[in-house]
């Protein structure tokens, strides 16, 4: 018999009620933590991109693609080493819940993406075949499939169905690149574009520059040639375009903690509620443990360590439950969100929040019991 | 030089703005060794005294002295401390922590104690042993009946060997045969143990159990409620006897 005995068969006393506590503690960390993680690996995109690469959109969004013909006049400029082009292609495969990205890229474009890391042998592999296709290795991994195989994609920009043939599988590096996207070949998709009068135009350019600190001018430089064209130009550096995606969404981040700091929140006056609860109904063995020489400073220490204990525990699921999903078992949300990874930091802010609710909770009913008069307690009882 | 001195003892409750006084001006002796019952009508302040010979409560003039040490002015932390040396209380609904089997109750206050886990489960089952529950340790006070739940809490009042034993009506919601058992377990302690027991009861058959029995009426000791100590074994013989549940 110790302390942690008591504790134990305190929380033992009401096992439904301690069960319900420590499972809603627990889903409500999970959701805290899932939306912390989504955030935090947004944020990570955002710092993934390059200062040495630039992107050119349409000024009016991505949306209205810029003509092909820019290229050779971007690849003209001053301080670009290479100018590559991409293009939204939308396709899914087989239902629209097997949501991923896929893009039309030309050749230049994967080389100036150190980040997509392919083998040379598929590269070389890739580049031969004009319906081939780069996949990344989580993607590869979702849907079983293998290199050779051939998949078909049901365009939505691009209506039919269009078959592609895996010839290359990528993978990231650096951490927290995403590994779940298809690339395939431009000049394929300019074949698909031309029957339906599609063709001409792509979706963005991406130029190398050789000086970064040269960047900000070429970008002026070229927003300005294109200023009173039909189709003007925004060019910005690769990681304010990551940015300006997840800039799409509004202000996620508010969005997001305000839902967290909500989830926290509404779980606190559970837990607070219920750990009051406990410990008022025990007012009497209050009385008794200081009947028996437990000092005031022993018993708010029992009160908040099973409080600490509940609380403890609802994190163990929430915390351990998200770290399963999406650090053992790769969950993605069905495509919709690739890369999620519980991140020490976030589970940090889950543990800080976790003490902040076990601490809120038992404060007030720990101090009445530590305050708890034991003549007063015992006569309560009779 | 006794064991308990109450030298003076007011004290008064306050409800709301009214002032109402349960002890007046309380002197009371006890011996070490001594088995003394407290009886008088409800309301006279036999629960009052036994809180403050337990350090319980703190009078509101006077003193309380148990052992040389003044404990009516002590600390709330120093006092708890002193309690859990010095005061084995027994409580009339015997109020054993239900989620905790005969044994843990009875280890309960020793986790006070610098004794070791071993140490403490040994000393609780000697307690137990001597309230004749050794084969009831590891069940829940749910599975005692009255007079068996009461016997673990006298064990647990035991069990750190304690300098005053306090019982408010141990008796008093328990049937006449296991009511018995207790006073008979109260009388050997204090007849082989050499424990000094202050008893609060309302029965007079409990109180003839005690060596000297005092009434109290409105706050006072009634002038000749004294009785001679009973005939039997004396304190002295039965100290010999104490000290065997810590050892």
């Amino acid at each position: 018999m110790t302390r942690a005995t008591l504790v134990r068969a305190n929380l033992g006393r009401h096992k439904r009620r301690t069960i319900l506590t420590v499972l809603g503690l627990g889903i409500a960390l999970f959701l805290f933590v899932t939306l912390q993680t989504f955030l935090h690996t947004l944020r990570s995109v955002g710092e993934i991109g390059s200062e040495t690469r630039l992107v050119v959109t349409n000024k009016l969004g991505i949306v209205f693609p810029p003509p092909l013909a820019y290229r050779a006049r971007l690849q003209a400029v001053d301080g670009v080493e290479s100018v590559g082009y991409a293009s939204w292609f939308g396709g899914i495969y087989q239902d629209p819940s097997n949501f991923f990205a896929n893009f039309a890229v030309d050749p230049e474009y994967l080389a100036m993406y150190p980040e997509i890391v392919v083998s040379p042998e598929h590269r070389e592999a890739f580049m031969a075949d004009r319906t081939g296709a780069v996949v990344g290795v989580r993607l590869l991994d979702r849907f079983g499939w293998q290199v050779g195989q051939t998949v078909t994609l049901r365009g939505t920009i691009y209506p039919g169905d269009h078959d592609f043939t895996i010839r290359g599988v990528y993978s990231a590096g650096r951490k927290g690149f995403d590994e779940t996207s298809m690339f395939f070949h431009h000049r394929y998709l300019e074949e698909i574009a031309r029957s339906q009068g599609m063709d001409g135009v792509v979706g963005w350019y991406v130029l190398k520059v050789s000086d970064p600190d040269e960047a900000p001018a070429i970008a002026e430089a070229i927003d300005k040639t294109y200023e009173n064209s039909s189709s003007p130009t925004r060019t910005q550096t690769d990681k304010a375009f990551n940015l300006s995606f997840i800039g799409m969404y509004g202000n996620i981040g508010f969005f997001l903690n305000a839902i967290g700091m909500a989830v926290v929140f509404a779980i606190l006056m559970v837990s607070a509620n219920t750990i009051a609860m406990s410990a008022r109904e025990r007012f009497a063995e209050v009385a008794v443990l200081k009947t028996l020489g437990f000092s005031d400073g022993d018993v708010l220490r029992i009160v908040v360590a099973e409080a600490a204990s509940i609380v403890g525990l609802g994190l163990l699921l929430g915390l351990g439950g998200a770290f399963l999903l999406f650090n053992v078992m790769d969950f993605d949300m069905g495509g919709f969100a690739p890369g999620l990874t519980v991140s020490p930091g976030v589970a940090l802010v889950a543990s800080g929040a976790a003490a902040l609710i076990a601490i809120a909770s038992a404060a007030i009913p720990a101090w009445q019991a530590a305050r708890l008069k034991v003549t007063d307690a015992l006569r309560y009882v009779a | 030089m006794p064991l308990v001195e109450v030298r003076d003892v007011r004290k008064v409750y306050r409800r709301d703005t009214v002032e109402v006084p349960v002890l007046d001006g309380l002197n009371l002796d006890i011996e070490e060794g001594e088995f003394l019952a407290l009886m008088g009508p409800s309301g006279s302040g036999k629960s009052t005294l036994l809180n403050l010979l337990a350090g319980l409560d703190s009078p509101t003039s006077g003193t309380v002295r148990v052992g040389g040490e003044e404990i009516s002015s002590m600390k709330p932390k120093r006092l708890a401390a002193w309690r859990a040396r010095h005061v084995g209380f027994v409580f009339q609904m015997y109020n054993l922590i239900p989620v905790l089997t005969a044994l843990q109750n009875v280890e309960l206050p020793l986790l006070l104690t610098p004794l070791n886990k071993k140490q403490r489960r040994e000393h609780a089952e000697t307690a137990l042993r001597i309230v004749g529950l050794e084969d009831r340790m590891h069940h829940f006070p749910r599975q005692l009946s009255g007079g068996q739940e009461q016997r673990v809490a006298i064990a647990r009042a035991i069990v750190t060997d304690p300098t005053l034993i306090l019982a408010d009506e141990p008796t008093g919601d328990l049937d006449a045969r296991s009511a018995e058992e207790i006073l008979d377990l109260l009388s050997r302690l204090n007849a082989e143990y050499g424990k000094t027991i202050v008893m609060v009861t309302h029965d007079p058959h409990a109180a003839e159990r005690a060596r000297r029995v005092l009434h109290l009426e409105k706050g006072a000791l009634v002038d000749g409620a004294a009785r001679p100590v009973a005939a039997g074994a004396t304190a002295a013989a039965g100290a010999a006897n104490a000290g065997e549940v810590a050892r």
